[in-house]
C-alpha cells in the first residue's frame, strides 16, 4: 500500500555550498530495505526537479538504517550568493516526509 | 575519560549555552564553535576597516564572564573564535580576563599566499565544479586553510586555559583535547576517527540534544532550558554523547543519527584534515535516559591536501517583498511580480539572476508542498543579484510603487524599508598540499 515517507522514517537536511544533502533515517531497522527499494537517487531527483539541477546522489549506512542523498545544484549558487529564502536547503528534508511510497502492508 | 561540550554551534547561537555548560554540571573542556565559511568573508570586511577586528566578537566578553569559573572547575577551552585575526582575539580576552593563559593558532590565513601558490603550481580549481582559480582572481577576499587538531593539542600541552585557533576543521576542536589527553598518535587512524566523529556529532551544539529534531518534536522537554551536547571520551576511541541532568532536549540514538548525517556527503569518507573517518561501521545505543553509547568508529590515512575555503566578490543582490491578501492572493502576487520584472526590462537594467517565491504557497517546498486552491495570504519575494550595483539598487525602487500602482490588496511593505542592497560573497573551496601550511603555535601570558 502506498504511505508517505514519514511513516518509516524521519530526515535532516542541510547545505553545502551549493549542494543539499538530506539524510534519510528509519524509524525501525527493519523498515531500511524498504527505504532502499523505495527512496532511489531518480525518484528524489524526481520529486525536487522544479528546484534543482542535479543529479542526485545516494549513500547507504545500514548500520544507522539511513539513506544520505546530496542533491547538486540545489541551491541557486549556495551560500550568500543564493536568492532563495531556504538558501541553506533548512526545509529539503521536511519536504521530502511527503514522498509516496510503496510499504508492506 | 575525557567530557568536552561544545556550547555554540555558530557566531550567533545561544549565548547563555556555554555559561550553563560550565554551570550546571562537570565538564573537563569546552569548545566554541564560531565559523561558517561566509564568516569568514564577513570578518575580513571587518578586519579592513579596523585591524583590530577580524574574530569572533562574542567570545572575549564570554571568557571575561567565564574565567573564574574555568579557574576554580579546570576547565579548558578551545575555539575557532580567532576566526582571521587570532592575535587581536587573544589581546581582548587578556585584557578582559587576564588571569587566563591564551595560546595562538595560525597559520590557515593564506589569502596573501594565493599567487605563490599557483607559481607552485597548485590549481586551486574549485573543488565541485572543477573551474580555474582564474574565473575569480583579482576578486578574492580571503583564503584559509582548513587546519587539523595537532597544533590545537599543542597548545594545550603548552598549558593554555584557552586554546584561540583560526580557521581549523569544526571537528578539530573536540579532536584536540583526545589527542592532548590520551596521546593519540598521528596515524591512530580509527582513534583519530572516533574524535573527528565525536567532533561532528556535537559541533552543531544543540542539534544534537533535541534542538530542529523530527523525533517526537511536541513531546520534547523544555527546548527552552535545552543543554547542550556533551561527549565522554575514552582513550581507546569508544564515546557517550550525553547532557548535563535536568537541562532540557533528549539524547538519543535516532536523535543523534540525524546530526550524524547532517551536511555530510559519502557516509564511508568523512575528510577531515587528520583522518577519513568512516560512519558506516559505526554502533549507535541508547544507554540510559540522555545518553547515547557509540562504538565502532573506523579511519582510513589522512587526505594529502588540505581543503582550503576562499571568499570572493560576486557582485551585489537585493531581496524585497510585499503581502497580498485573498481573495486570489497567489494571482495578485503572480502579478505584481510581472509588473515589477516588465518595469526592470523596460529600464534596460541586467541581472545575473531575478527569482521570485511566494511565502506561504511554494518558497520552501516548491511543487512538493500540498497544493491548495486558495490561501488566506502569500507574500511575494523577489531577489535580484548582479554585478552593476546601480542596477540592484534601482530595482530596490520597484517594489513600493506597487501599493498604489499594482493588483488590489497589497500590504505589508515598509515593515523593514526599502530592500538593501548587500555585497554578495560566493565561497570557492579548492585543494592544497599539506605541506604547504605550517600552523603555528604561541602561547600568551
Amino acid at each position: 500500500m502506498k504511505a508517505q515517507l514519514s511513516r518509516l522514517a524521519h530526515t535532516r537536511s542541510g547545505d553545502k555550498g551549493d549542494m543539499v544533502n538530506i539524510g534519510v533515517i528509519a524509524w525501525r531497522a527493519e523498515d531500511y530495505p524498504a527505504l532502499v527499494r523505495e527512496v532511489t537517487a531518480s525518484r528524489v531527483f524526481e520529486f525536487f526537479q522544479d528546484r534543482i539541477s542535479g543529479p542526485v546522489e545516494r549513500f547507504e549506512a545500514p548500520n544507522l538504517g539511513a539513506l544520505n542523498f546530496l542533491l547538486h545544484g540545489a541551491l541557486g549558487g549556495g551560500g550568500t550568493v543564493s536568492l532563495r529564502m531556504d538558501s541553506q536547503g533548512k526545509a529539503f528534508g521536511a519536504a521530502l516526509l511527503r514522498m509516496e511510497i510503496e510499504i508492506d502492508e | 575519560m575525557i567530557r568536552v561540550a561544545n556550547g555554540q554551534g555558530f557566531w550567533g547561537d545561544w549565548l547563555e549555552a556555554p555559561v550553563r555548560l560550565v554551570g550546571q554540571g562537570p565538564i573537563d573542556y569546552l569548545t566554541l564553535d564560531y565559523l561558517a565559511e561566509v564568516t569568514m568573508a564577513v570578518l575580513e570586511k571587518q578586519r579592513q576597516k579596523n585591524p583590530e577586528l577580524g574574530f569572533a566578537a562574542d567570545f572575549p566578553p564570554l571568557m571575561e564572564r567565564l574565567a573564574p569559573s574555568l579557574k576554580q572547575k579546570r576547565i579548558r577551552v578551545v575555539t575557532n573564535a580567532g576566526g582571521l585575526n587570532p592575535a587581536a582575539c587573544a589581546r581582548e580576552v587578556l585584557r578582559r580576563a587576564p588571569g587566563l593563559k591564551v595560546a595562538i593558532v595560525t597559520g590557515d590565513a593564506v589569502t596573501a599566499r594565493i599567487g605563490e601558490f599557483l607559481a607552485k603550481g597548485h590549481p586551486l580549481k574549485n573543488i565541485d565544479t572543477g573551474e580555474p582559480i582564474a574565473t575569480i582572481q583579482g576578486r578574492i577576499l580571503s583564503a584559509n586553510a582548513y587546519l587539523g587538531a595537532f597544533p590545537l593539542a599543542q597548545a594545550l600541552a603548552a598549558g593554555a586555559d584557552v586554546v584561540i585557533s583560526g580557521r581549523c576543521a569544526d571537528s578539530a576542536l573536540l579532536l584536540a583535547p583526545c589527542i592532548h589527553a590520551f596521546g593519540w598518535a598521528a596515524d591512530a587512524w580509527d582513534l583519530l576517527a572516533a574524535g573527528v566523529t565525536a567532533g561532528h556529532i556535537v559541533e552543531c551544539g544543540a542539534q544534537t540534544t533535541g534542538g530542529n529534531s523530527q523525533v517526537d518534536w511536541r513531546n520534547m522537554p523544555d527546548l527552552a532550558e535545552i543543554g547542550y551536547p556533551i561527549a565522554e571520551m575514552n582513550a581507546d576511541g569508544t564515546f557517550a554523547i550525553t547532557k548535563h541532568a535536568g537541562t532540557g532536549g533528549r539524547v538519543t540514538a535516532d536523535i543523534v543519527k540525524e546530526q550524524l548525517l547532517y551536511e555530510i556527503g559519502d557516509p564511508r569518507s568523512y575528510l577531515a584534515p587528520d583522518v577519513v573517518a568512516d560512519f558506516t561501521g559505526l554502533c549507535l545505543a541508547d544507554e540510559g535516559p540522555d545518553r547515547v553509547r557509540i562504538t565502532g568508529a573506523t579511519g582510513r590515512e589522512r587526505p594529502a591536501c588540505l581543503k582550503l575555503s576562499i571568499n570572493y566578490a560576486a557582485g551585489w543582490k537585493a531581496i524585497g517583498t510585499m503581502v497580498y491578501t485573498a481573495p486570489d492572493a497567489i494571482a495578485k502576487a503572480q502579478a505584481a511580480d510581472r509588473i515589477v520584472r516588465h518595469r526592470l526590462e523596460k529600464l534596460g537594467l541586467r541581472f545575473d539572476e531575478i527569482y521570485t517565491e511566494y511565502l506561504g504557497w511554494n518558497a520552501c517546498h516548491g511543487q512538493a508542498a500540498p497544493a491548495v486552491s486558495e490561501v488566506p495570504e502569500v507574500q511575494v519575494r523577489i531577489g535580484v543579484r548582479g554585478q552593476d550595483r546601480s542596477a540592484v539598487d534601482r530595482f530596490t525602487r520597484e517594489l513600493a510603487p506597487l501599493v498604489l500602482s499594482g493588483p488590489p490588496g497589497a500590504t505589508g511593505y515598509g515593515g523593514e524599508g526599502r530592500p538593501k542592497v548587500r555585497e554578495v560573497v560566493g565561497n570557492w573551496g579548492a585543494l592544497l598540499p599539506r605541506e604547504e601550511i605550517r600552523p603555528s603555535v604561541e602561547v600568551l601570558e
